[in-house]
């Protein structure tokens, strides 16, 4: 059913006319035109789709419209400031931690989300953390030292 | 060094004889004219030149058997724009193999000019020279050296022209960061300078690349230069492109492989709004200016399909794929078996097997299509742009020069993104709707519909003498092909056999498509034979590292072992040795690698912690050292799921892994400690970096296993069931 849902968006408000059933991700990518949130698997198991809900890493791919109400969401699009590279954006690019480039948003979003509530994690923390995000070119490595890097310099700035 | 064999082919080509024509079955596509040409690009400086003699023989070599041959004429690698930036062009693609960044450096490199004004233009089919595909880890060993060639031209022209401009003598002149100097008289005219407003057609025939002493670019690691887009999802992939009135398309799909539809009510799907059903055939589908929503519409259509009967599963799978191969083809052969067999000592005999595997990139197959008037535009997430250029242009009636391809970045390909089905699709339903279509496939259909790795067979039987040498080697595999299966250690009886195409099937093999994966054949093959040779060192008490020396001269490969061993840390013991050490080498791409892996192994569940793994590349002139080490720790990581927990699992044609959830691919958790060497080897061409790197993962983690265990784990991947039996095996 089709209802107007406002919620920020990067700092933003957003407000729009849709069915609170279709998933963030979609809404997103076609409705709204920020296309850096990906599909990789549309069940919650790969985390491309990974954004920022009210502080905290959600899967958009299965995450509703009516949960996104009064919330503040933040995409891979939000998260550079006045045309700054985020830390953690600066630390994937020194680090070449990504190939293909495609599971990249979705690492970087859910990477902040840990930084957001754990500005230092031990390198075993953001292992676990970052567990159910999937990589196939095998950058994993290297995201876990770029995340390393981000945290040492900025914590959860 | 090349070794050369007395079957078909070199160890290191074996895979380009196997068969592309489903790609690339159309005719080669027809240059553009130069007026074209120069529409397209606006102005600048194009540069003529001629692939050079040897180049082009190597070229034709490299196709034969694929019905293509690269077009004669083909104009322009480069361009030099008034503003001084430069445009490469290929027809290769980036998915990840990083050589959007490594190419730019070549350009760079021999034009003289800073890395920071190059631009690659990749995979566009209007812009780009005529490219087979991007696979087989040939861009940079192929295509490398014709961008060189062509760079080292329009530099020797531009010579030319500044002698001319600045009234100097051409010996004077040197180049340096986008300019001809003229040091004696203090004169400098830039390359911008020189293009502006020109076209110049001047070929210089016989222009020597620089010496690799002079080389500043190539040879230095630099950061990947699409990390900037791919961090701020400013990157575009295929699935992120959008034209005015394009609709999003959901396919109804069989259940099984070989189902046949019976009836289809599509009335459900017509009552959502805005939703339009398309049924042609074969076809239905629904298309709707929202994915979520067309994939709401195709839930609603009732359809009854009739499914085979499963005859195979994945455990029948190996028995039936035996009594199904063909007569085998003998890819080498030397000295006599049975002299072999008599001087032997310890002869051992086992059969080695692997599982289907799924490419699974993160992006799955994507296309939008476009068609106005008689003209198509595709944009794909695609290695074949070309192959699929001609496909499409087939399909709508089109000459071919009215069809463009523009290939975005690729979100991982493997292999997996040859075959161009979505992209068909996409034309087929913008055709029938008027409108243009974008087909993204879901996680399902992408394990549905993917090419996997073909299960295989490889039946050894070898013989070694007490003091540790190999006196024979029989060798037959069985639907992997050739690539990797000649071995290189210096055997002088042996025979090696293949039965059945590595990635083709035929009618009554595979139940489903296979097709090639990341090194075809290679994993399998290199798989068993370290196995092999890893037994046939216990057998004889030697250790690993110290028997593969005993029998083996090339200094490569030797060179390689000594590098890893020495990284690793391996000191010389009989397996066994409990601690739990594994090694295998291997060629792919004309390159040597060496793996080293610890692991530790869970005697109760059957778990195999992988602890530590090394590996040295020789890989001749390397471009991007950084940019190589992406690669080696990329097929290490990749090797760990087909070692490990990555199979296929399927009755008859019915796919039972829809999705990641029962399809484990690594995981961080699962991630070693990973240590690269790359090798220097900056006087030896070009050869390849991204495939060969994950050759090695099945045999140095099995033979690890066994060094931990004393247990032989004989098929991949290596699950906690299989290592609990092997184990249990052992001990009974």
């Amino acid at each position: 059913m089709k209802e107007t849902i406002a919620f920020t968006l990067n700092g933003r408000p957003a407000s729009l006319e849709v069915d609170s059933s279709r998933m963030l991700l979609w809404v997103l990518r076609y409705d709204l035109g920020l296309t850096g949130t990906k599909y990789g698997c549309g069940e919650g198991l790969c985390g491309a789709c990974t954004v920022i809900v009210s502080g905290k890493a959600e899967r958009s791919c299965v995450l509703e419209m009516k949960a996104v109400a009064g919330k503040k969401v933040t995409t891979i699009e939000g998260l550079a400031t006045n045309g700054e590279l985020h830390p953690l954006q600066k630390a994937f690019v020194e680090h070449d931690a990504l190939q293909c480039g495609y599971c990249t948003p979705g690492m970087i979003m859910n990477a902040y989300g840990l930084l957001l509530t754990n500005p230092h994690p031990s390198r075993s923390e953001i292992i676990e953390h970052m567990d159910g995000n999937l990589c196939r070119c095998g950058a994993h490595q290297r995201i876990v030292q770029a995340i390393e890097t981000a945290a040492q310099r900025a914590g959860g700035a | 060094m090349r070794r050369e064999y007395t079957g078909q082919g070199t160890v290191y080509e074996d895979h380009l004889k196997l068969d592309f024509s489903a790609a690339t079955q159309a005719g080669p596509s027809l240059p553009l004219d130069r007026r074209q040409f120069l529409q397209l690009l606006g102005g600048g400086i194009i540069v003529c030149f001629t692939v050079p003699d040897s180049l082009g023989a190597q070229e034709g070599e490299r196709r034969r058997g694929m019905g293509q041959q690269l077009p004669q004429d083909f104009n322009a690698f480069l361009r030099i724009a008034e503003d001084g930036r430069v445009s490469g062009f290929t027809g290769k693609v980036e998915y990840g193999q990083g050589i959007i960044t490594s190419m730019a450096q070549i350009l760079a490199e021999e034009l003289d000019v800073p890395l920071d004004s190059v631009d690659m233009v990749m995979g566009d089919t209007d812009l780009c020279p005529w490219d087979m595909g991007t696979f087989g880890t040939m861009s940079t060993r192929i295509f490398g050296p014709a961008l060189r060639a062509a760079a080292a031209e329009a530099r020797a022209v531009l010579v030319g022209l500044a002698a001319e401009q600045l009234q100097a003598p051409k010996e004077r002149l040197r180049t340096k960061a986008g300019a001809v100097y003229d040091e004696a008289g203090q004169k400098r005219i830039s390359y911008a300078e020189l293009a502006k407003g020109q076209m110049i057609l001047r070929h210089l025939k016989g222009v020597a690349p620089k010496p690799v002493s002079e080389d500043t670019l190539i040879g230095k690691s630099v950061l990947r230069r699409d990390a900037a887009a791919k961090v701020t999802g400013q990157a575009k992939y295929a699935g992120d492109i959008k034209v005015p009135a394009m609709l999003h398309a959901r396919i109804l799909r069989p259940p099984v492989h070989g189902a046949g539809l019976i009836h289809a009510d599509t009335s459900g799907a017509r009552a959502i709004e805005g939703a339009q059903v398309i049924e042609d055939g074969d076809l239905i589908a629904v298309l709707h200016p929202l994915p979520d929503m067309a994939e709401r519409a195709l839930a609603k259509i009732r359809a009854e399909f009739d499914r085979p009967a499963p005859t195979v599963d994945d455990r029948t799978i190996f028995d039936h794929l035996l009594k199904a191969a063909p007569q085998g083809q003998t890819v080498a052969q030397g000295g006599s078996l049975e002299e072999g067999r008599k001087a032997a000592r310890h002869i051992f005999d086992q059969t080695y097997l692997n599982s289907y595997v799924s490419h699974a990139p993160i992006e799955t197959h994507t296309a939008l299509a476009k068609i106005e008037g008689n003209k198509l535009t595709l944009w794909a997430s695609t290695q074949t742009p070309f192959a699929l250029k001609e496909a499409a242009a087939s399909l709508l009636g089109f000459p071919a020069q009215n069809v463009r391809v523009i290939t975005p970045f690729i979100g991982g390909a493997f292999g997996g993104k040859s075959n161009n089905q979505q992209a068909m699709e996409a034309v087929r339903l913008a055709k029938l709707a008027g409108k243009p279509v974008q087909v993204v496939w879901t996680r399902a259909e992408e394990f549905f519909y993917d090419t996997f790795r073909p299960a295989a067979i490889v039946k050894i039987q070898a013989g070694a003498t007490e003091a540790g040498l190999i006196t024979f080697w029989d060798y037959g595999v069985y639907w992997a092909g050739e690539r990797g299966a000649p071995q290189f250690y210096n055997i002088l009886n042996h025979r090696t056999v293949s039965y059945g195409s590595g990635w083709g099937s035929t009618p009554g093999s595979h139940p489903f498509a296979t097709g090639p994966w990341r090194a075809p054949g290679n994993n399998t093959n290199t798989f068993a034979r370290e196995s092999h040779i890893d037994t046939l060192a216990a057998k004889v008490g030697m250790d690993p590292v110290e028997f593969r020396l005993n029998n083996l001269t090339d200094p490569r490969m030797r060179r390689v072992l000594q590098a890893a061993a020495k990284t690793f840390g391996w000191s010389p013991a009989k397996a066994p040795s409990r601690r739990g050490f594994g090694v295998a080498c291997g060629t792919d791409a004309g390159t040597y690698v060496a793996h080293m892996a610890e692991v530790a192994v869970d005697k109760n569940t059957g778990n195999i912690k992988v602890k530590r793994v090394v590996c040295a590349q020789e890989m001749g002139l390397c471009v991007n050292p950084e940019g190589a080490r992406l690669q080696l720790e990329g097929g290490i990581t990749m090797g760990l799921g087909y070692a490990l927990s990555e199979e296929v699992r399927f009755k008859g044609g019915e796919i039972l892994d829809s999705n990641f959830d029962t399809y484990t691919i690594p995981h961080f958790s699962r991630l070693p400690q990973i240590e690269t060497v790359i090798l220097d080897a900056k006087d030896s061409p070009f050869q390849g970096g991204g495939e060969p790197p994950i050759i090695c993962m099945g045999g140095a983690i099995a033979n690890a296993v066994f060094d931990a265990t004393g247990a032989r784990l004989l098929q991949l991947p290596m699950t906690l069931e299989r290592v609990r039996e092997a184990l249990f095996k052992r001990e009974s």
